[in-house]
This record gives structure tokens, sequence and C-alpha cells, in this order.
């Protein structure tokens, strides 16, 4: 075998100075930020804080207004621009509000997979269905779907992808503890199983505390700590973390 | 199931381009002419009277039959019809307003203009005449009758060949008509007699149009005719080929001199509804053969 | 008897013993409709939903014209046919006024921003998230527009039932451009209005129930649809 000019780097993500810029308004500017390889990483912080937008250019959903955001896909180093749509695949996202197609649950479920021209996947959408205890409202169309079922249908059709990057916003944010649970082990089963990266946001820190490795805090589109998981809540070294983590943060 | 939404759509689809598909499409025009089985198309722009009466239905077919051709009836009024024929989008005009026709021909929009047939226009009225024109032998004296005592009278105000007939009498009389009891309707000749008939008003109308509509249950009565001025000749115009090289002259001077020719003109004097005659030939060629 | 009441039942008579002259010039007006109908969609429809997808200079003015269309006489639109076909217009060439051909293209500049409209607006309330969701799940930009279009769907197909009503009852311009030729371009429309010049209420009101039928069924087919579209199975 021969040997790799560049070994695969600990990291998946890697991001250098990126600012997003809303009707001139810059939501987010970040100088500096790897996420490593096969880690549940877990982002917190305020509402509009810029959690979302930071997702949204990780997935390639939207270019940063300057900067540049370094993925590894299938253990090499791809720029946003030259990313090819089957290493792009490999990153799938969950919304914090999900969007369905009108159409049965089911075929919410394949419809990543019909992208990639998989059109026998019953088994495997039957599967993710399963996983998150849908079985039963597999022939359901979206309208008619209470916020905690959309939600774990926008899971399911991700999961059933098998992504190398696992992108969350807010995934739990409609459910009810059982699911909570549900979803959680979801997550820590696929990144466990399959050595997934997972970006998460939440804003339940006890969630953060539960299944990442590490916890970034960002408020007003500004990195304010990165530390693992353990440090984050126990010696917080900015203050505002400390603040935040006690529900003190006043924003 | 969602997949038998998707079929109901399919087959709604589906039938409409079916129906687009399947029905015959038109030939176009140049194609229609260069074979010679396929029938050549002749355009002919010609009055609303002349295809309302069922004349052209009657005499065209012996035509279409003898040449090959298949003739085009684009029915509209006189005024129209010359527009047509002066854009060249006609080969052949049959209308009847003699003074634009001359007009016509002066401009060097056709070569010439030929004599056809004539039929003759009638005042028409309610059985109780209020302004008492009925047995008057003169257009003008009556409609200045008419005028006086400002009976109903409704004007087709359409710029056709009978509106012009009808300006003209009203010229004659030496009135401009205006006012509540003078409308014009801007209407073929089968709407205003209808309308006429509403409002028991006058108005003028041809014979023929008249006798038809007369026939479905009109109540208006004719109350005066046979005034010279009333005469109604029809006339048939080739589109001049120098001026529009795209008019297919060559079966256009066919079908002028076929309508010219004593045999088609004998068809028109046979023309009858309800035992009337609506058409008087009068080419050269009939009054020559009398 | 009232001439209404046997105006009706002369209609009744020749729609039940499928006329010749009837069924013929009922065909054709479906004919010309449906032909103008797909030419509409496939131009209306990506137009549309092109409008409410992307932002480009000139949208908003761009978009002015097709509300303009919407509103346009369609005697207008026939006028301006009428004058581009004439021999002495600049597409006299062609030979194309006083045909069929002429008489879509009528057709056509009606139904279009019709179209266009319709279909803009029911691609614009589609949920703005969903394209993006999708390319989330590994969609192409081609194929998340695809997507929000098939969400559409109900929407569009309105629209075209709207467009196929507005065109198949209209008169001004056919009759302007078609010539209302005996046996060639005589439709349900122009013949009724012949047939009412010449005092044949009853052909003329037999042609009246033909057209209201065809648009009914029309509508019926959208409403089923609609229902079953968007109603849960
Ligand atoms: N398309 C947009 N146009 C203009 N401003 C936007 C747009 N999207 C987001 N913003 C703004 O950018 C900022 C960051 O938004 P973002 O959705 O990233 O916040 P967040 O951290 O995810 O908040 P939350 O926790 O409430 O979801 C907010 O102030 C928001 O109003
Ligand atoms: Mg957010």
């Amino acid at each position: 075998m021969s040997i790799p000019v560049t070994a695969p780097s600990p990291y998946v993500y890697q991001i250098n100075a990126i600012q997003q810029i809303y009707q001139r308004r810059t939501v987010l500017d970040l100088d500096e930020l790897q996420i490593r390889q096969g880690e549940i990483f877990a982002l917190v912080g305020p509402s509009g804080a810029g959690k979302s937008t930071l997702l949204r250019i990780l997935a390639f959903l939207e270019r940063p207004a300057s900067g540049q955001v370094h993925v590894q896909v299938d253990g090499t180093n791809w720029m946003q621009d030259e990313i090819p749509i089957a290493q792009r695949r490999k990153i799938a996202m969950v919304f914090q509000r999900p969007a369905l197609l009108s159409r049965p649950v089911r075929v919410n479920v394949a419809y990543g997979l019909r992208l990639r021209g998989n059109y026998d996947g019953k088994v495997r959408v039957e599967e993710a269905l399963e996983r998150v205890s849908l079985t039963h409202l597999a022939d359901a169309l979206p309208r008619t779907l209470s916020g905690g079922e959309m939600q774990r249908v926008a899971v399911a059709r991700t999961l059933v992808l098998e992504p190398q990057i696992l992108i969350l916003d807010e995934p739990t944010a409609n459910l009810d503890p059982t699911n909570v649970r549900i979803i959680e082990e979801l997550v820590q089963d696929q990144n466990q199983r399959f050595g997934t990266s997972i970006v998460l946001v939440t804003h339940n820190i006890f969630q953060a505390r539960r299944l990442a490795d590490r916890v970034a805090l960002i408020i007003d589109g500004k990195l304010v700590e990165v530390a693992a998981t353990e440090d984050f809540f126990e010696n917080p070294k900015d203050p505002r973390t400390a603040a935040f983590v006690s529900g003190d943060l006043i924003y | 199931m969602p997949t038998r939404n998707i079929r109901v759509w399919l087959i709604f689809i589906l039938t409409l381009s079916l129906l687009a598909c399947a029905a015959p499409a038109t030939p176009p025009a140049d194609q229609a002419a260069e074979s010679d089985s396929d029938p050549q198309r002749l355009i002919l722009a010609t009055t609303t009277s002349t295809e309302n009466s069922g004349l052209l239905a009657f005499i065209l077919p012996v035509f279409e039959e003898q040449y090959n051709a298949s003739v085009d009836v684009v029915a509209v009024g006189t005024g129209q019809a010359l527009e047509i024929g002066e854009a060249g989008d006609a080969d052949v005009l049959l209308v009847h307003d003699r003074s634009r026709e001359d007009i016509f021909v002066e401009a060097g929009n056709a070569p010439a203009r030929y004599d056809v047939m004539y039929n003759d226009f009638v005042i028409i009225g309610p059985a109780v005449d209020p302004a008492g024109i009925r047995g008057m032998e003169d257009a003008a004296a009556a409609f200045a009758l008419i005028a006086e005592a400002g009976s109903p009278f409704v004007s087709r105000g359409d710029d056709s060949g009978t509106h012009s007939k009808e300006l003209s009498i009203w010229a004659a009389a030496g009135i401009e008509p205006s006012g509540d009891w003078y409308q014009a309707a801007g209407q073929g000749m089968g709407a205003v007699i209808t309308i006429a008939d509403e409002q028991q008003g006058y108005t003028l109308s041809d014979r023929a149009t008249f006798i038809a509509r007369q026939a479905e249950g009109v109540s208006l009565e004719v109350l005066l005719e046979g005034d010279e001025a009333l005469f109604n000749p029809y006339g048939v115009m080739p589109i001049s080929a120098e001026r529009h090289p795209d008019v297919n002259a060559e079966l256009a001077m066919q079908f002028v001199e076929w309508l010219i020719s004593v045999e088609t003109q004998e068809m028109i004097a046979s023309f009858e509804i309800n035992g009337q005659k609506l058409f008087f030939p009068d080419s050269d060629a009939w009054n020559a053969a009398q | 008897m009232n001439t209404f009441v046997e105006a009706l039942l002369e209609a009744l008579r020749l729609i039940l013993t499928l006329d010749p002259v009837v069924v013929e010039i009922a065909l054709r007006s479906l004919q010309v409709t449906a032909i103008a109908l797909v030419i509409s969609a496939v131009l209306g429809v990506p137009t549309g939903a092109w409008l409410a997808l992307t932002r480009f200079p000139g949208k908003r003015l761009f978009t002015a014209f097709i509300y303009t269309g919407m509103g346009m006489p369609p005697v207008v639109a026939g006028l301006a046919v009428y004058l581009l076909l004439s021999r002495t217009g600049p597409l006299g060439d062609l030979g194309w006024l006083f045909s069929l051909r002429a008489m879509v293209i009528a057709q056509v500049i009606i139904a279009t921003p019709l179209v266009v409209g319709v279909s803009m607006s029911a691609v614009l309330a589609v949920d703005p998230s969903l394209g993006q969701q999708l390319r989330a799940l590994g969609a192409t930009v081609f194929q998340s527009r695809l997507a929000v279009l098939a969400e559409a769907r109900v929407g569009v197909i309105v629209g075209l039932v709207a467009g196929f009503g507005s065109i198949i009852s209209e008169v001004g311009a056919v009759m302007l451009v078609g010539g209302n030729i005996d046996g060639r371009t005589r439709v349900l429309t122009t013949a009724i209005v012949l047939e009412t010049r010449k005092g044949n209420f009853d052909l003329a009101m037999a042609l009246g129930i033909i057209l209201l039928g065809l648009s009914f069924l029309a509508n019926l087919v959208m409403a089923l649809g609609q229902g079953r579209l968007s109603e849960p199975s």
C-alpha cells in the first residue's frame, strides 16, 4: 500500500476567519474553529447568536461572505467551492423547523435515498421509521403530524442516508422527554457505531452535557469559548460561559 | 394514495395532449397550394349578408369541386372586408358598397370590379308605424318623418355596407341623425333587427336577412320598398397580385369568372328562402344572355 | 312556447343526437384550446417557477408586465396577432392569418401571463425553507426546484384550468384572427356569435350549453383533483 501524501487530518471541519453578513449586518464572525473527526460537537448560545447560520455554512447550503471552510469527507479535504456533489451528499442536516414534502411520511424518508439513485431502500426506510418510532405513521401526510412527529420524520430522513457528517439544529426542540431520549440515543448510536461526526445546536445545556464531547458558546456571532464538555461546564474560562451555564446570562 | 393522485392528473394531461394531437391539424396555406391532390385555398372576404343568408353555402360547393379548391369565407362588415383586401389577407372580395369599391379599385388594390348581383334594402318597422311611412316611395322622405316623430331608429353603426347606405339616405334627407331615438348598435344585421324588434323601432335592412329573421318570428314589417336608392349591388374584386404577390391571383380570377358566368348566375337566381328570391343576378354575361 | 324553453329543448336534442356540426365545432374548440394550453403550460409554468425562486435585476418590472398581461383584454391580444400575421405585417409571409395556428397563438398570448402569474404565486406559497432542506439531504439546486414545483402542483393545475376556462370561452380574439371560417376556424364561441346574429337561437344555445359544460367539466376535474391532492388519503 502506498502512503498517502497527506495523512488524514484529525479534523472534519477547519474554519478560518469566516464572516456572514445579512442585510449589511454581520451575524457571524469566527476567527478559527476546528471540529474533530468522529466527535459530537455541541453549539450553544442565546437566540439569534448565529448558530443556525453557522450550521447552514457547514452544510454548504450558503456561502460565507468571507473566509473558508474546509471539510474532510472520504478522507480528503475539500473547500466549499470544490466539493463534488457525491462528497457533499455525505453531509446531511436536520433543521430547527423542519419543512417536509406534502407527501406521505414514507416518501419523505425515502427522498434522499432516491436522490442517490437508491430506489429500493424500502428496508432502510422502514428501519429508519422504526428507529424514530413512527412506523404507524408511515402513510400519514405531514399536515396531519404533530410538531414532534415532524421533527422525528426530519431526523429519520437524515439518518437513513448514513452520512459521514450529521448536522442537527435543535433536533429535540419540540419533543417530550421520552422522544428526547429516543433521539439522543439515536445520535449517540450513530456516532459510536459509524463514527459519524456530529455538530449539534441545542438550547438544552443538559443535552449538550449528556451528548457532546466538546461544547462551544457563541454570542452575537462570536465564539466565546470552546472546551471539552467537562471543562465547559465545570471550569469555564470565560465569565460569560459561567453565566450561560448557570442560566444567569441575560441577553 | 399518492400514486393514484398523480395518475388522475396524468390522465387529465394525457387527455388534453391526445386531443391536441389527434384532432386534424390545418395544413398551412402554402403547403396546400403545392400538391395537386390537395385543394387550393382561396380566401374570400365578404359581408355577413352573403354568408348568413345561406347563398354562399348554396353556390360555393360547385366551384370547390370544379376547381379542386377550398373557399375559406371570412364574413365581416364591408369596411373590414375592404381592410382585409387592402392588406392582401384575402384573395378576393365580394362586397356591397359601390362608392368605396370604386375607390378601392382606383387605389390599385384590385385590377377591376365586376357586377355580380343585387338585392335591395327595405325600411322595416313596427306594424303600428308611429312615423306613418307605410307605402311611401321616397326613402329619404321616410327617414325625415322618422326623425321628426322621434321614433326609435336602430343603426348598424359598424361601418358596414348597410351602414353606409343608411348614412347616404340620411344625407339625401339633409339630416344628421342624433338624439335618444337614434341608436348605433355596432352589431350585425340580424342583431340589429332583434334590437329594433325589442324596441318596436325602425331600421334599414337588406331583404335577405330580414326574411330570414322574419321566419324566426320577428314581428317587424316591411314598410317601404322599391326606391331606387335602396338598390344594393354586390361587386366582386380579385386582389391585385402586383401589390400582393402572395395572393392566389389565378384562382381568384377563376372564381370571379365563375361567379359572373351565366350558369352561376342562374344558381343565384334560383336561390330562395321560404319561397322568396333574395338575390337578383346582374353580371354583364347574364344581362347579355337575357 | 317561449323561445328560451324551445331553444333549450332544441339544444338538448342537438347534444343528445350528437349533431355532427355541433360535435365538429366542439372538437375544434377543444383542439385549439388544448394545444394553446399545452404551449402556455410549457412556457408559463417554468417562467412562473423561475420568477418565484430566483432574484435578478428587473424582476419587479418583469412581474409588473406579467400582471398587466393577466388583465389585458383578449381582443387586444387578438389585434396584435392579427397585425403581426397580416400579409402586410412582419410575419405575413407565414400565411397564418385566418387559420387555427393564428387562433392558437392568440390564445397562448392570452393564457400564458395567467399561467405564469398563478404558477408564481403557487410556488411562492411553498415553505421557502423547503428547497434548502432538500439540498441538505443531497438535492442539487435543480432537483430541489423540481421538488418545490411538485409541491406547488395544486396551485399550478388550478392556474392551468383557469387558463383553459378563459381561452375556451374567449370570442373577440379568435373571431378576429381566425375569421370564423366554416369548417376550418369556426369554434364554439364564434359560432355562437354567428348563429345568434342569424337568429338561430336554438343552435346558438346548444353551443353555449356545450361551452358551459366543457368549462364545468374542467372546473369539476380541478375541484376533485384539488381535494385529492391536498386532503390526507
Ligand atoms: N435570511 C436572513 N436575512 C436576514 N437576517 C437573518 C437571516 N437569517 C438569519 N438572520 C439573522 O441572523 C441572526 C442569526 O440568526 P440564526 O438563525 O443563525 O440564530 P440562532 O443562533 O440559530 O438563533 P435561535 O437559537 O433563535 O435559532 C439573527 O439575528 C437573525 O435575525
Ligand atoms: Mg437557530
